[in-house]
């Protein structure tokens, strides 16, 4: 048993010094942040698209700021790096509510780590807004007070969306799915399936495999064997390209249509040439480099010359909207309590966002901000993602 | 047809990864009964270096790449410095946990310096494909085994007919007699480090352009090839090449006929069953217990 010490003179010292910081802080309440939360993947395979999260968050925060803020004080950005771990994205959403006191949470990159964050943030009434993790039951969670939004694709709808795509544009009637080896891959069997099952077709395998496999020739060729007319792919953009080299190596020419994963960094390079055939859904893409948030970008990060440097635009897009959004609904409930926050993201109306204008994005029966009409087939070309055309 | 052949190419192919890899587990082992289990890492330390100094500082492959295996031998004779001999010469076990720290510490150290994201290595020999009974092959797909096979048979060789592989076998069967003799154990056991750690560097070069090079793409890698080492008995070369080749094989057999979702849970599965029945590997003998 842990025995708990009297307080120490040394305790009571600091407690008085953080009480006298504490104090000294309201002196310019009118100044005092309102602080996000952000919790995604800032290191490993999925940092890129963790950065396009930030940045899409920091132009929204820089704009919200400039216009003078939310209830009159600015909001900041507390952000952790989750390394894709669910354990780590848990703690860090646990320090961020507790310690840091934020008002809402951003983030969640990977499904799994969503998915740990789901059921504390029902339980702390904290809003959740997800700009980018697709997982079907990050929003669909089933509680009964739900605080998960989302401002990005999700799996079930893409799933249908990519079956249809397989179906009308290459007339597929037995495609195979080759899925990465985890809950996002699980979430979207299921898509799939039931995509599959209401079109009454039948599918000619579904495999898995490991984020690094060198070789996933076998799995391809049982599909293959199977008479597979069309392949669905679900993975990160390093196992993705995995998947291509293998198909090429098998000198396999299939149509591909797949989730977001390649998006998420150098797909060409790290595929080859062959990546270009690769087709994947987007729900934004720069397609102009004068576009407005373009621009506003190159001129935040230097860093960023071309297009072909923000590959996962969808991240940035994403994460805009998501904290306009948010700051809509704080405005709107006039404090930062979540339920009032909660409540208040039902009565959005008219807020101009980079993907579409947002009138009453949420309900209660639909925690997801966007639908199968935002999706945009796209593919690389030179190193750059651009639409399909028909 | 095309599934057996498949498998067959595809198995061969992974299992002289993994043997090469388990190569450098067997070297420090028979020396001195201790391994690095970071051997993931320096497969990754090796393909990250081969990266930077082609891709990012421009030198041709042929400097680039003996400095990469000098680099990946340094880290082998840190790695014995610091994590092996201080527990080692106190007779405590933590190398283990040491060793497998260091591992995780070199990973996120490259991540810091590296970058995060994915890159690719280029290779001639990933731009054609060879047809061998009508499954797709890349040349350096067939470099892998045949690297792996002449390394294994020059380990042999080391050991056997060489005055210094003979110091090592000295010091394997008896490192007090052999310091007696007038051999540098300590030498010895660093050089081993060194030598296991330049065969991951080895590996890393060889694995790059077929996968991506990034800061965790070892550590499967080393867990597997760890299996190969157990499974090869730890004790010869040759034994823990065969085991590779064999867990590479039936990796792909059950990958082809039953499925992935049954790959790890049957090979692993059969790994523990061998291990019961064959407590010394497949190719082991069993050690000598000092009364």
């Amino acid at each position: 048993m842990h025995v708990r010490r009297p307080l120490s003179r040394r305790t009571i010292l600091a407690a008085a010094a953080a009480l006298g910081l504490a104090s000294a802080v309201p002196a310019t309440a009118q100044e005092d942040p309102i602080k996000i939360g952000l919790v995604a993947a800032l290191s490993g395979q999925s940092a890129k698209s963790g950065e396009a999260i930030t940045r899409g968050i920091t132009l929204a925060l820089d704009k919200i700021n400039g216009d003078g803020g939310v209830l009159g004080r600015p909001l900041e950005l507390i952000s952790r790096d989750d390394e894709s771990n669910p354990g780590k994205g848990l703690v860090a959403a646990r320090e961020l509510v507790q310690r840091e006191d934020v008002a809402a949470l951003i983030g969640g990159l990977d499904t799994p780590v969503s998915l740990a964050i789901v059921p504390f943030a029902n339980q702390s009434k904290v809003p959740f807004v997800g700009p980018w993790a697709a997982g079907t039951p990050i929003t669909k969670n089933g509680a009964e007070e739900n605080y998960v939004f989302r401002v990005s694709a999700v799996d079930e709808i893409v799933d249908e969306a990519i079956t249809e795509y397989l179906v009308t544009k290459y007339g597929a009637k037995k495609p195979g799915m080759i899925l990465i080896n985890n809950p996002w891959g699980e979430s979207n069997e299921k898509g799939l399936t039931k995509a599959l099952d209401a079109r009454g077709m039948e599918h000619a395998g579904i495999e898995k495999f490991e984020s690094n496999d060198v070789d996933v020739t076998p799995q391809l060729t049982r599909l293959k064997e199977n008479g597979a007319d069309g392949l669905f792919m679900v993975a990160n953009v390093a196992p993705s390209a995995q998947v291509v080299k293998s198909l090429d190596k098998m000198g396999w020419d299939v149509p591909i249509a797949s989730h977001w994963g390649p998006a998420g960094g150098r797909f060409t390079e790290l595929a080859g040439d062959s990546g270009e055939k690769v087709h994947f859904i987007q729900t934004f893409l720069f397609t102009d480099p004068s576009h407005p948030l373009f621009v506003k970008l190159q001129e935040k990060f230097p860093e960023i010359e071309t297009l072909a440097d923000v590959t996962p635009a969808t991240g940035i897009a994403n994460a805009y909207d998501a904290t306009l959004l948010l700051a809509a609904a704080i405005e709107l409930a006039g404090s930062t309590d979540g339920p009032a926050i909660r409540d208040a993201m039902y009565k959005i109306e008219g807020v101009e966002g980079v993907i579409k204008t947002y009138d009453t994005p949420f309900s209660p029966d639909n925690q997801d901000a966007l639908g199968p009409d935002d999706y945009v087939l796209s593919q690389f070309v030179d190193g750059q993602i651009i639409p399909l055309k028909d | 047809m095309t599934l057996l052949t498949t498998a067959l190419v595809t198995g061969l192919g992974l299992g002289a990864m993994y043997g090469l890899i388990a190569l450098g587990f067997q070297i420090t082992y028979s020396v001195c009964s201790r391994v690095n289990f970071a051997q993931g890492s320096m497969v990754m330390l090796g393909a990250v270096l081969g990266y930077v100094l082609t891709q990012r500082a421009g030198l041709p492959v042929i400097v680039a790449y003996p400095l990469t295996l000098v680099g990946c031998g340094l880290m082998g004779l840190l790695v014995e410095y610091l994590l092996i001999r201080p527990f080692a010469i106190r007779g405590s076990d933590a190398w283990l946990m040491a060793t497998v720290a260091g591992g995780i510490l070199l990973d996120n150290a490259v991540l810091f310096t590296f970058g995060n994201e994915p890159r690719s290595l280029p290779s001639p020999l990933v731009g054609t494909t060879w047809q061998i009974f009508g499954t797709g092959v890349y040349p350096q797909q067939i470099l892998i085994p045949v690297v792996a096979v002449g390394l294994a048979l020059a380990l042999q060789i080391l050991f056997r007919r060489t005055r210094q592989g003979r110091a090592l076998l000295a010091v394997m069967q008896n490192p007090e007699a052999a310091r007696l003799m007038g051999i540098n154990t300590t030498a010895m056991i660093s050089g081993s480090f060194a030598l296991s750690a330049m065969l991951a560097g080895v590996a890393g070069l060889l694995i790059a352009p077929l996968l991506s090079v990034h800061s965790d793409m070892g550590t499967l890698f080393g867990i597997k090839a760890f299996a190969v080492a157990i499974l090869g008995g730890m004790t010869s070369a040759s034994g823990v090449m065969l085991a590779g080749f064999l867990y590479g094989l039936v990796e792909a057999l059950v990958t082809t006929y039953l499925g992935s979702s049954y790959t790890y849970i049957v090979v692993f599965g059969l790994l523990i069953a061998v291990l019961a029945v064959k407590p010394n590997g497949l190719f082991g003998t069993a050690a000598l217990r000092k009364v």
